[in-house]
C-alpha cells in the first residue's frame, strides 16, 4: 500500500468509538502496516463530540487526515458524520452513518437546532458513496446491544484492503474473550448488510 | 525480530520510563499527561505515586534523584507552574542519578485554560529540553534524556504535546536495563542551596549549558534528512510529521533536543539550502534562536499562525496559501461536553442557580456549571483560585455582598492547593462560603486516586485524609455535609449558612456517578419515565432546567432517554406538576 488511506470515526462521547478505532489501527498494524490513529480525551468525553483519525499505508506522518484527503467516514450518530464531511476527498469517499440521532441538551435548551435530512444533505453536497445502517438492531439481532460498534466496523470493513481472517484475530484479541463469538456475529452482520 | 504494539505516546513514556531503569516515578493527573503514571504504575519495578500537587510530584522526584535513583516526574504544562518553584532550583543543584520533568502541553487548549509553550521553561531554567516527534521516539528519546541528565548532571525537562500523548503509533520495544541506586554522597555546597552556594552553581550552570550547546551538535536526536536543496525546514515536535506531510521532499533539520540550540548543525544545514522555514506550533522558539545567530532572513510565524494547534491543513495554507480540494463544510449541532445523567454537581449547581449566588469555580468537571443552563460560575483560573477568587470578591465588594457568594472547589483540587488559601480566609477574617465537591475521586481525567480516596495510584489501600477534617483544622467551625441529590435540603443549607457572619463550609458528599459501584447501584434502578397527560412541556422546561443529558423536549414534551438514565430522582424532585415518576 504505497497511499496512505484515511479513515475518520465520529460519534458521541461513550458509544466506543476509541475501542472501534483502536481495533481498525490494530488490523492495519497486524498486515505490516505503519498506522497511525489519533483523538483527544479529557472534557470531550462528557456527552461531546469525539472524532478519531485512523490512518495507515507504507508509511504515515501526520496523525491527524488532512481537509479532502479522508476515505471513510465511519460515524456511530447522524449530526456527527455530517460535521466532517468537508474533511472527504473532494471526488468521492464512503459515509457510513449509524442509523441514530441523539439530540443534545443544547437543542433542548433551545440554543441550537439538529440537523434536518442528513441523509439528503450528504447525498447532495458531497460525491461520496451513503450507506446507513441501523447498528443497534443488527447488534441487537448478534446477542449484545453493545456491538453495535463491531456492527459498524463490519460495514466499512467492505471498503477496507484487509482480508476476513485478519479481522476475525484482532476481533478475539482485543475483545473479552466471553464475548468473542458475540462481537463476530456482529462484525459479520454489519459486513452483509453493507453488500446488498 | 522484537515486538511491536501499538502505544500511545503517554504509553510510550511509561514503557520508556521502565526500559531505562526508573525507581521511582512521581504525577498529579491532568490531560494530556495522565496517562503516564497509569501506565507507569502498571510496572512492580517502579515506585509510582500520585502526588497530592505538581510541586509535591516535582519535590518528591528530585529527592530520589539526588538520593540516587533514577527518577521521573509528569504533568500538564499549566501543572509546571505549580512546580516551578524547584524547578529553577533543580538546575542549580542538579542531579545524581538521572531526572527527567515530562511536561505535556495542550496546543489547541481541548482540555487547558491556555496555551503556554513550556518550551520556554526550558530556556528559563537553563535546562536541555527534549521533544519526540511520535510514541517511538518518547520511548526512545526518554531513555535518551536519562543519560543527558547523568552525562550533564542536569534535570532534563522532556516535553510532549496533546496530540503525540494521545496518537498512538507503532513502537518496536526494548527490554528494562536495571540502573543500580547511585551512591548517595552528602555534598553542603551542591544541595544546600544557600546565596553563597547558589552563587558558585549558577556559574556551574552557564558553563554546562555551554556543553549542552556543543552535545546537541552532536547527539543524534538532532539530524538533517537531506533532500531538495531549494527548501530547509527547521521543526520538531508533532510539527515535524505535519511538516513531512505537507513537504515530504524538502531538506529538513529535525531536533529532537531543541534546546541548548545547536548551533553548529544549523549552520551546516542553512549552508545546503537556499530558503529556510521554520515550522513550530505556538511560540517562535526555534525561530528566536536562529534569528539571534543573525539568520534574520529565516522565516517562521509568518506563515504559520502562533495560536492554536497546528495540523497538515494549517501548514498547507500557512506556506502554500492553499488547500486540498474537498467538500464544502456542513451544518451540525454544537454537542459541547455536559454533566453526565446522575453526576453529583448538577445538584449543586441547580440550586447556585436557583438562588443566583455569584460563584468562583475551579478546575474540574464542574466548570461546566459555567454553560447553560446553569451559567452559575464567574471565575475559572486555576487549581486552588476557586476558594482564593471568591475571598478576593468578598475584599473588593463587601460583607453585604459575599452572603450570596460561593467558592466551589473539589476534592482532589481542595487537597491540590485549595487548603492554603482556606487558611487564608479564616486567618484574615474572611466571612466567604465554600462549597467542597467531594465526589470521592480526580473525575475530569478519568478516575485517579488522591488521598482522600484510600487508595494509592497502584490501588493498594491506605490511610484516607479526612477533608472534614482538615476543614476544622484549618479554623473553620461551621462544616456542613449535604447529599446535593436532596435539592431542597442543600438549598435551605446553602440558605442557612449565607446568612453566617463568619467562614463556612459545604462539602457536598455523592461518589461520581460512573465510579463502578455507582453504576451498579443505577443497574438496579427503574428508569425515569414522563406522563406527557401531565406535562406542560414547552410552557414550564422544568426538568430541563436540572441539565441531565437524559431530558430532552420531544414533540412539545418532556422526554427520558431509556438509554441515558441512570435512575436517580432530580428531575422528580423539580417537577411542579408531578409528571415524572
Amino acid at each position: 500500500m504505497e497511499e496512505v488511506f484515511n479513515v475518520i470515526i465520529a460519534g458521541v462521547g461513550g458509544q466506543g468509538i476509541l475501542t472501534a478505532s483502536e481495533l481498525l489501527a490494530k488490523v492495519a498494524m497486524e498486515v505490516g502496516l505503519d498506522a497511525k490513529k489519533s483523538e483527544v480525551h479529557g472534557m470531550s468525553q462528557r456527552g461531546g463530540s469525539v472524532v478519531s483519525h485512523v490512518r495507515f499505508g507504507k508509511k504515515v506522518y501526520s496523525p491527524l487526515i488532512e481537509k479532502g484527503a479522508c476515505d471513510v467516514i465511519l460515524s456511530f450518530e447522524k449530526a456527527e458524520g455530517l460535521r466532517w464531511v468537508h474533511y472527504l476527498k473532494k471526488e468521492g469517499g464512503k459515509v457510513v452513518l449509524n442509523d441514530l440521532e441523539i439530540i443534545p441538551t443544547t437543542v433542548s435548551l433551545k440554543l441550537d437546532t439538529y440537523p434536518l435530512n442528513i441523509e439528503e444533505q450528504i447525498r447532495e453536497k458531497t460525491k461520496a458513496e451513503l450507506i446507513v445502517i441501523p447498528a443497534t438492531e443488527l447488534a441487537k439481532q448478534a446477542g449484545d446491544a453493545r456491538t453495535a460498534n463491531t456492527v459498524l466496523l463490519g460495514a466499512i470493513s467492505n471498503f477496507l484492503p484487509f482480508e476476513e481472517k485478519i479481522w476475525e484475530k484482532v476481533i478475539s484479541e482485543s475483545v473479552k474473550r466471553e464475548t468473542v463469538e458475540v462481537n463476530l456475529k456482529a462484525f459479520y452482520l454489519g459486513k452483509n448488510y453493507c453488500k446488498k | 525480530m522484537s515486538k511491536k504494539e501499538l502505544l500511545s505516546g503517554n504509553e510510550a513514556i511509561a514503557r520508556g520510563a521502565w526500559e531505562a531503569g526508573v525507581k521511582v516515578a512521581t504525577a498529579y493527573p491532568g490531560t494530556p499527561s495522565t496517562e503516564i503514571l497509569e501506565n507507569v504504575a502498571k510496572y512492580e519495578e517502579i515506585y509510582a505515586e500520585w502526588s497530592t500537587n505538581e510541586k509535591v510530584a516535582f519535590e518528591v522526584a528530585l529527592g530520589a534523584a539526588i538520593a540516587g535513583a533514577r527518577s521521573m516526574t509528569s504533568m500538564k504544562h499549566v501543572g509546571l507552574n505549580v512546580a516551578a518553584d524547584p524547578l529553577f532550583t533543580s538546575s542549580y543543584t542538579g542531579i545524581n542519578a538521572g531526572f527527567v520533568i515530562v511536561t505535556c502541553d495542550d496546543p489547541g487548549m481541548h482540555s487547558s485554560q491556555n496555551e503556554q509553550d513550556n518550551r520556554r521553561y526550558a530556556k528559563f531554567a537553563k535546562l536541555p529540553l527534549i521533544e519526540p516527534s511520535d510514541s517511538q521516539e518518547a520511548k526512545d528519546f526518554l531513555k535518551e534524556a536519562f543519560k543527558i541528565s547523568e552525562m550533564f548532571d542536569t534535570p532534563v525537562l522532556f516535553r510532549m504535546t496533546t496530540r503525540l500523548s494521545h496518537t498512538k503509533t507503532v513502537v518496536e520495544l526494548g527490554e528494562r536495563e536495571e540502573v543500580p541506586i547511585k551512591d548517595y554522597v552528602k555534598d553542603f555546597r551542591k544541595y544546600v542551596i544557600l546565596p553563597s552556594n547558589a552563587k558558585v552553581r549558577h556559574y556551574v550552570v552557564e558553563e554546562r549549558l555551554k556543553k549542552l550547546q556543543e552535545f546537541a551538535s552532536q547527539t543524534s536526536l538532532n539530524r538533517i534528512e537531506e533532500g531538495d536543496p531549494s527548501l530547509g525546514i527547521v521543526t520538531s515536535g508533532i510539527s515535524y510529521q505535519y511538516a513531512k506531510e505537507v513537504f515530504p521532499n524538502a531538506t529538513f533539520l529535525k531536533l529532537g533536543m531543541s534546546f541548548p540550540f545547536p548551533v553548529e548543525l544549523f549552520k551546516k544545514f542553512a549552508n545546503m539550502v537556499k530558503r529556510i522555514i521554520v515550522i513550530e506550533e505556538n511560540e517562535p522558539f526555534l525561530e528566536e534562536e536562529i534569528k539571534i545567530l543573525g539568520y534574520t532572513d529565516v522565516e517562521g510565524k509568518k506563515y504559520i499562525p502562533l495560536c492554536d494547534e497546528l495540523s497538515p491543513d494549517v501548514v498547507r495554507k500557512g506556506v502554500l496559501g492553499s488547500e486540498l480540494p474537498h467538500p464544502e463544510p456542513l451544518k451540525s449541532v454544537a454537542r459541547p461536553p455536559v454533566f453526565c445523567p446522575g453526576c453529583p454537581h448538577t445538584g449543586i449547581f441547580y440550586n447556585l442557580w436557583r438562588l443566583k449566588a455569584t460563584v468562583t469555580g475551579d478546575i474540574g468537571c464542574y466548570t461546566l456549571g459555567a454553560l447553560p443552563p446553569y451559567e452559575s460560575i464567574d471565575t475559572t483560573i486555576c487549581m486552588g483560585a476557586g476558594i482564593t477568587n471568591a475571598f478576593g470578591f468578598e475584599l473588593a465588594r463587601g460583607k453585604e455582598f459575599s452572603k450570596k457568594l460561593f467558592g466551589v472547589i473539589g476534592d482532589s483540587t481542595f487537597l491540590h492547593t485549595g487548603i492554603p488559601g482556606l487558611i487564608d480566609i479564616v486567618y484574615n477574617k474572611g466571612i466567604t462560603k465554600i462549597i467542597i465537591l467531594d465526589n470521592r475521586i480526580t473525575a475530569m481525567t478519568g478516575h485517579q486516586d488522591h488521598p482522600g480516596t484510600g487508595r494509592t495510584a497502584k490501588g493498594e489501600p491506605t490511610k484516607e485524609i479526612d477533608i472534614k477534617e482538615i476543614v476544622k483544622a484549618c479554623g473553620v467551625e461551621k462544616v456542613y455535609e449535604v447529599d446535593p441529590h436532596k435539592l431542597r435540603e442543600t438549598r435551605e443549607v446553602m440558605k442557612e449558612v449565607m446568612e453566617l457572619n463568619e467562614p463556612a463550609v459545604i462539602i457536598s458528599e455523592r461518589p461520581c456517578a460512573l465510579l463502578p459501584e455507582e453504576r451498579k447501584k443505577q443497574a438496579n434502578r427503574p428508569k425515569r419515565k414522563v406522563n406527557s397527560d401531565i406535562c406542560k412541556g414547552e410552557k414550564c422546561m422544568g426538568c430541563i432546567k436540572v441539565g441531565c443529558p437524559a431530558i430532552s423536549m420531544k414533540d412539545g414534551k418532556a422526554y427520558i432517554s431509556e438509554l441515558l438514565c441512570v435512575g436517580c430522582d432530580l428531575c422528580v424532585q423539580v417537577c411542579p406538576f408531578g409528571a415524572i415518576s
